[in-house]
Formats: C-alpha cells, sequence, structure tokens
C-alpha cells in the first residue's frame, strides 16, 4: 500500500542523507521524497512517498525514529490527510494542439508558465494521482518534458506534526 | 585561556574518566598524539592494525562496562577501523571511535588520505559526527559519549579534521547534554508489564529465553531471581551466555542453530516464551513461521522498540530497559502472589529432563587413538579454570565448543562476535579484556583459520606484556566452513582447507612468547596446566585436534528448532527420537 511518511529532522548537514541510507540499506524503496525547511529553522520536514505492508511500515517507522537526528514521525495516511504535488510539463503547442493544451491546462486548473511559438510550460498542482491523469489525458507525443516535486502532504483539521 | 583542538579532545576524554585509547598514529591525528604524550590521565595502547584496536576497545567495553575508545587517523586508518566498528554496532557495545580526517580546506578534494568516514560508517555506527568547527568538539565528545551507552548502546564516530585540531578555543566540558531528537525510554509500560505477568503466570509450559541485551543491561542478578522465582527453564543465546549461571539446573543450555537438544526442543514446543534483551536472531529461529506454528504467547522485552515484532509476531510487547522492566516484574509476580501451576510445571520438567537426560553434548573421546576432541580441550579448560576465566573466542566451530563446551557463570565472561560474525576478534578481544582485568585469566579459544587474521596483535602482547592463553584449536580447516560443505556441499571442500600453515610454536616464538604443540589427547590436561602455570607470559598453545569432528546438534538452514541434526551417538536411535517429537509435537493442540 502506498504511504506517505511525514518527518521533522534536525536541520544538519548528512541528516537527509542517514534518512535515505536508511530505506536503501533495508531494501525499502522511496516512491518520492520533498525536503525543505520549517517555520523553525532548526528543522527540515521530509515527505517520502512509500508502499509496504503494515508490519514493513511499522518496522520503517521505528528505524527512523531510532535515527539521532529525527525529531518525529508520522504516518500520514494512517488518518485524514491533504496531499499536494507540483509539476512542471512542457509541451509542443502548435497549429490546433495550441487551443487544445489551453484547454486541458484550464480543465486541471493549471496555469501556463511560459510560452514560445511551439511550446506552453504548464503548471499543475494535486495529488499525485491527478498529475498522474493529466499526463495520460494530453497526448504523450506532445509531451517534452516533465518535472515533478513529489508529493507534500499534511495532516487535516487540528493534527499537526511538531516537536 | 584557549587551547588547541588536540587538546580539547585529550580533556574531554579525561573529563569522560577514559582510562585507555586503542588506536594507531598517522598524519591527521599526529596532532592529537602530541597532546596525549603530555598527559598521564590515560594511557594508550598501540595496536599493529587500525582494526585491532577497534576490537580491543570493543572487548575492553564489554569486559569492563565502560565506554571504549580507539583513536586512528584517516584513510586506510579509518577504513582499517569499520570492521571493528561494525562488530560493535552488530553486538550494541558502547565504544566511541576518533577519526581523524584531512583538514577541512581540503575535504573532498580527494586529498591524500581521504576518506568520507562518515559516509562509509553511517550504515554501522549508533551515530557519527564530523567536526568542523573547534569550538563543537566538547560538546560533540559529551553527545557521544551519552548517546554510545543510553538506550540500545552502539558504537559513536567522530571525525575530526587535522586542522580542527590546531585551531584554538577556550575549553569547557558540558557536564550534560541534551538532544531534543533523542530520548530513549527506559521504564517499561505499566499496563503491558501486569498483562505480561498474567499470561505467563497461566502458562503450562512456559519458558524464559534470554539474550546479549541482560548482559549489556547489567541485569544478570534480576534475571537469576526471576527465573528462580518462577521456578521455569530458561535458555540463552549466544550473546546471552554468563548473564544466567550455566551450570545451574533450570539453564538448559543455548538454543538456536547450535543450541542444546533440550533447549531447542523446550523453546519450539513452549506455549508461552518470554524474551528477555534478545531479538529471535535468524541464528536461533532461522525460519519465524516454523517457530510460531507450534501455537504460543510471546512476551518480549527489548530497549530498542525496531527489535520488537521484527522476526516474529509479539503478544506483548515492553520497550525498556531490562533491568527496571526485571524489577518491576519480580515485584508484581511477588505482590500479585502469582504461581505458575505445581503439576503443568512438574510434567514440563519431566519432559525438558527427558531431552536433558538424551545428553546431546556427549563426545566420542578415544583414549587408544590419542586424537584431540575439540570438545575435550574446552572442558579441561574449564575444569583447569574452575569456570572462572573470561573467554574470547573467534567465529568457526571453535567458537561454538567454547560457548557449549565452557559453563560460563556470570556476565561480560564470554566474549565473541555474535552479530557480525567476525574472525579475527578472538586475540584482540583477550587484550581489550586483559587490559580491563590485568588479574584475570584470559584465554583466547580460536581456530587456525581466525587465529590468522590478526595474528599481528602478538606484537601488542608483547609489547604491552599481556599474558594471555591463546588456545588454537587447529584441524587444518575452515572448520565451519568444512561443516557445511559436508551437510550441504556433497563433501566439496571448495577452499576450505588451509594449506601451508605456519609453524605456530616457532612463531610465538618470534613474537618473544611461549609456543606449545599439543598432538596426544594425553597430553592435553598437562599442557593447560603448565600454560596456565606461566601467570606472567602469553602462551600460544596449537592443539592438533580431530579434523574430522563436526558442531552438534545443528539447525540446519530453512529448518525448525526442533529438526536438528544430532550427534552421531543419538543419530543411532534416530526412530526413538521420532517418538519423540510425536509425542511432545503440540502443534496439532489448538
Amino acid at each position: 500500500m502506498r504511504h506517505i511518511l511525514s518527518i521533522l529532522i534536525e536541520n544538519e548537514p548528512g541528516a537527509l542523507s542517514r534518512v535515505v541510507g536508511l530505506f536503501s540499506a533495508r531494501g525499502y524503496n522511496i516512491d518520492a521524497l520533498s525536503v525543505a525547511p520549517t517555520e523553525d529553522a532548526s528543522l527540515s520536514r521530509l515527505s517520502v512517498v512509500t508502499t509496504g505492508s503494515p508490519s514493513q511500515m511499522e518496522q520503517m517507522t521505528k528505524q527512523l525514529n531510532k535515527l539521532i537526528e529525527v525529531v518525529k514521525v508520522t504516518d500520514l495516511t494512517e488518518s485524514r490527510y491533504v496531499e499536494r504535488e507540483l509539476m512542471l510539463v512542457k509541451v509542443r503547442a502548435v497549429g490546433k494542439d495550441r487551443d487544445e493544451m489551453l484547454r486541458m491546462a484550464e480543465i486541471y486548473r493549471g496555469s501556463i508558465v511560459d510560452v514560445t511559438d511551439k511550446t506552453y510550460t504548464i503548471e499543475v498542482t494535486g495529488t499525485t494521482d491527478k498529475l498522474n491523469t493529466f499526463l495520460e489525458s494530453i497526448q504523450s507525443s506532445l509531451i517534452l518534458e516533465t518535472v515533478r516535486t513529489g508529493a507534500s502532504g499534511i495532516g487535516r483539521g487540528e493534527r499537526i506534526l511538531r516537536i | 585561556m584557549q587551547i588547541s583542538g588536540a587538546q580539547i579532545l585529550v580533556q574531554s576524554l579525561q573529563a569522560e574518566g577514559v582510562e585507555y585509547v586503542f588506536g594507531y598514529p598517522g598524519g591527521a591525528v599526529l596532532e592529537i598524539y602530541d597532546a596525549m604524550f603530555q598527559q598521564d590521565k590515560f594511557k594508550h595502547i598501540l595496536v599493529r592494525h587500525e582494526q585491532a584496536a577497534v576490537h580491543a576497545a570493543d572487548a575492553y567495553s564489554r569486559s569492563s562496562q565502560k565506554v571504549g575508545v580507539a583513536l586512528v587517523t584517516s584513510g586506510p586508518g579509518a577504513t582499517n577501523a569499520v570492521t571493528g566498528i561494525a562488530t560493535a554496532h552488530l553486538d550494541s557495545v558502547p565504544l566511541v571511535v576518533i577519526s581523524g580526517q584531512v583538514g577541512t580546506p581540503a575535504i573532498g578534494s580527494d586529498a591524500f588520505q581521504e576518506v568520507d568516514m562518515l559516509g562509509i560508517t553511517r550504515p554501522c555506527v549508533k551515530h557519527n559526527f564530523l567536526v568542523t568547527d573547534v569550538r563543537d568538539l566538547a560538546t560533540t565528545v559529551k553527545k557521544a559519549f551519552v548517546i554510545a551507552q543510553s538506550g540500545r548502546p552502539g558504537p559513536v564516530v567522530i571525525d575530526v579534521p587535522k586542522d580542527v585540531t590546531q585551531a584554538l578555543a577556550k575549553f569547557h566540558y558540558p557536564e550534560e547534554v541534551f538532544i531534543r531528537s533523542y530520548q530513549p525510554v527506559s521504564k517499561g509500560h505499566t499496563g503491558q508489564i501486569k498483562k505480561a505477568m498474567q499470561v505467563l503466570a497461566g502458562a503450562k509450559r512456559p519458558m524464559i529465553y534470554f539474550g546479549g541485551g541482560v548482559v549489556l543491561g547489567n541485569a544478570s542478578q534480576e534475571l537469576i531471581e526471576f527465573v528462580q522465582l518462577l521456578g521455569a527453564p530458561c535458555t540463552g543465546t549466544l550473546m546471552g551466555l554468563g548473564a544466567y549461571p550455566s551450570t545451574h539446573s533450570q539453564f538448559v543450555g543455548m538454543l538456536g542453530m547450535h543450541g542444546t537438544y533440550e533447549a531447542n526442543l523446550a523453546t519450539q514446543n513452549c506455549d508461552v516464551i518470554i524474551a528477555i534483551g534478545a531479538r529471535f536472531d535468524d541464528r536461533v529461529i532461522s525460519v519465524p513461521s516454523k517457530f510460531t506454528d507450534a501455537p504460543k504467547k510471546i512476551i518480549h522485552i527489548d530497549v530498542d522498540p525496531s527489535s520488537i515484532a521484527k522476526r516474529v509476531p509479539v503478544d506483548v510487547p515492553i520497550v525498556g530497559d531490562v533491568k527496571q522492566v526485571l524489577r518491576e516484574m519480580i515485584q508484581l509476580w511477588k505482590e500479585k502472589s502469582y504461581v505458575l501451576n505445581p503439576s503443568h510445571l512438574e510434567k514440563w520438567w519431566q519432559t525438558i529432563e527427558a531431552w536433558r537426560a538424551k545428553d546431546c553434548m556427549y563426545f566420542e573421546h578415544d583414549e587408544a587413538s590419542q586424537i584431540i576432541k575439540p570438545q575435550f580441550v574446552v572442558q579441561t579448560l574449564a575444569r583447569l579454570t574452575d569456570n572462572d576465566a573470561i573467554i574470547t573466542s573467534d567465529v568457526g566451530q571453535h567458537q561454538m565448543y567454547a560457548a557449549q563446551y565452557y559453563p560460563f557463570m556470570r556476565p561480560r565472561q564470554w566474549l565473541n562476535s555474535g552479530g557480525l560474525g567476525t574472525m579475527g576478534v578472538g586475540l584482540p578481544y583477550a587484550m581489550g579484556a586483559k587490559v580491563a582485568h590485568p588479574d584475570a585469566t584470559v584465554a583466547c579459544i580460536t581456530g587456525e583459520g581466525s587465529i590468522q587474521m590478526n595474528i599481528q596483535e602478538l606484537s601488542t602482547c608483547q609489547q604491552y606484556k599481556l599474558p594471555i592463553k591463546v588456545i588454537n584449536l587447529n584441524n587444518g580447516y575452515l572448520g565451519m566452513v568444512r561443516q557445511w560443505q559436508e551437510f550441504y556441499y556433497s563433501d566439496r571442500y571448495s577452499e576450505s582447507y588451509m594449506d601451508s600453515l605456519p609453524d605456530f610454536v616457532k612463531l610465538a616464538e618470534a613474537y618473544g612468547h611461549v609456543g606449545m604443540r599439543i598432538e596426544k589427547s594425553s597430553d592435553v590436561e598437562g599442557a593447560l596446566k603448565e600454560a596456565l602455570a606461566m601467570k606472567d607470559r602469553l602462551v600460544f598453545m596449537d592443539f592438533i585436534t580431530d579434523k574430522k569432528q563436526n558442531v552438534f546438534p545443528m539447525v540446519g538452514n530453512g529448518k525448525g528448532l526442533d529438526e536438528m541434526v544430532l550427534p552421531p551417538h543419538m543419530v543411532q536411535d534416530a526412530e526413538r527420537y521420532e517418538a519423540d517429537f510425536r509425542e511432545y509435537d503440540t502443534r496439532s493442540v489448538p
């Protein structure tokens, strides 16, 4: 099953590689990873998208908690949460495709952030699933380049992750 | 007043009460060696290879309860230390390893003797630090010592660039450090402890299973009280040996791959098992499903939450310090006046005694042939040392003979590499133990394969006058490899034969020690007596042992604890044992 782990770590050099190393050393896969400092400059927050059975996730969480620099770990998918990923897609946009691309971007509430005679660059945000669907709904031969941030998640309502 | 980073480091170690540092100098740590030269609060032991420095520091810690300290230079010094660090990591030994690093301006430039020590050791340390500012040095040392010995202990590496050892700063050693992200749990959950005692009190066939955590947690007294209060059988892992006195009747022997018949059958067929500082390692239960298909309730106490429910599902998990948890359990058991059902317990003990009566540790000792059985050497050593020597071992058949035939009576008496299985630890372990306990008899039980992996340390033993007794069980084979090749590879002894062995007697003599070669079983006792009497000399005893001897019983790969390969004298009665299995097989009982 797909899980999003949200991890608070000390904002120190090498801390991220410890987390990443733990995944590879134990044979777990990281599907996506995003990391940035938080409102507290001494802390970074990681969102790790991974897949695993309940027992694998339990072991993974325990192992992450063992790392000295890890302050807190939570599995967002255990309760209600909001998830967003940002994607930039550069597409070929000439002739009738130019209008079609504009329409598709509108449907997915994307915005055109760069324009040339032959291309559009479209910014789309949403769940990983929504971004995948967007890519499926435009003609694949027109996609020149994609870049994605990996999912970030946050608990719904009062639920917060802090020390 | 400002002092150099090297002096800060040395004074920090002094503030930690460090008595010995095991190490080897080199360019990146010369400043530290110079600062050490100008003090006499702690002593430096110069080894001959950095791997041995870490092993010796590790054994010093295992046998003394203090944090072991090793000091190595950058690059090759650091990489040589890695095997020692990984060994300590898998056995959870508190260790601080200080490695030199090239100067900060050179880091990342592939400088002479530069390696990414943080990167190399990250998977095999509890934590590691790179100190880039001399002002952080003292606090980092304090943190390293705190992390190394708290919670589940382990090795901590401090990588110190050369310019940091030369830079100046004020010295202040903090009495305490606060690490917000590191708060290990020590007190067990009271509710879970209550539940555990209820489950245990209802057991018909209880089993107490203890491991190295009891030794590391200094909980041996509590374990003894707990086992005797319950009256239940107990078994120990290789790492747990000594936590409960091996000659006591409630101890049914080691369990697992080379465990006793009675310990393995009792562990397989119990209905409640309480694991204390033990983690159901793959050398204890090869296949978890084969262990849990005989229905049983599992109670598991461990200071490390990630060890609980890692290999087997657990009914009652208790995270906490074993000493504290056991104390609470003893108190609760007494308060509630729990007793194990006497008739069930009696029947259980009768069953176990019947298994024990098969004497799975019996071995053929043929006086006429004069062939030396390795087990006989270990047994004789135990008798002559009143089960009181500190025993270190390497890795292989001799290690199992030491574990099986030397009755360990107290924790920290038995030092070996259980987790990583590092050949070459034996001699450096003996050095560390002898340094910690100069008056104790320290014997290194080894094999001709293992001893050659760090044999250069005979030189260190000479320099520091460490009168260790080396017991080389020499069968001319990598014995455990040969045993597996016999069992699983149709006797194809691929590269397990040790050709062109050195003359160990001459070798020992070349290093200034006493060498002995013993080729007849009737000479074993006399030779050991003679060696033990030489209190101030290292004696290297080369026992030419039976080439064909194997370690029994053995639980093969993929087998359950009740599917042991039995020793020859039991195989003759195989059918009878088949019947035993059927009689005591509880798998069909709901």
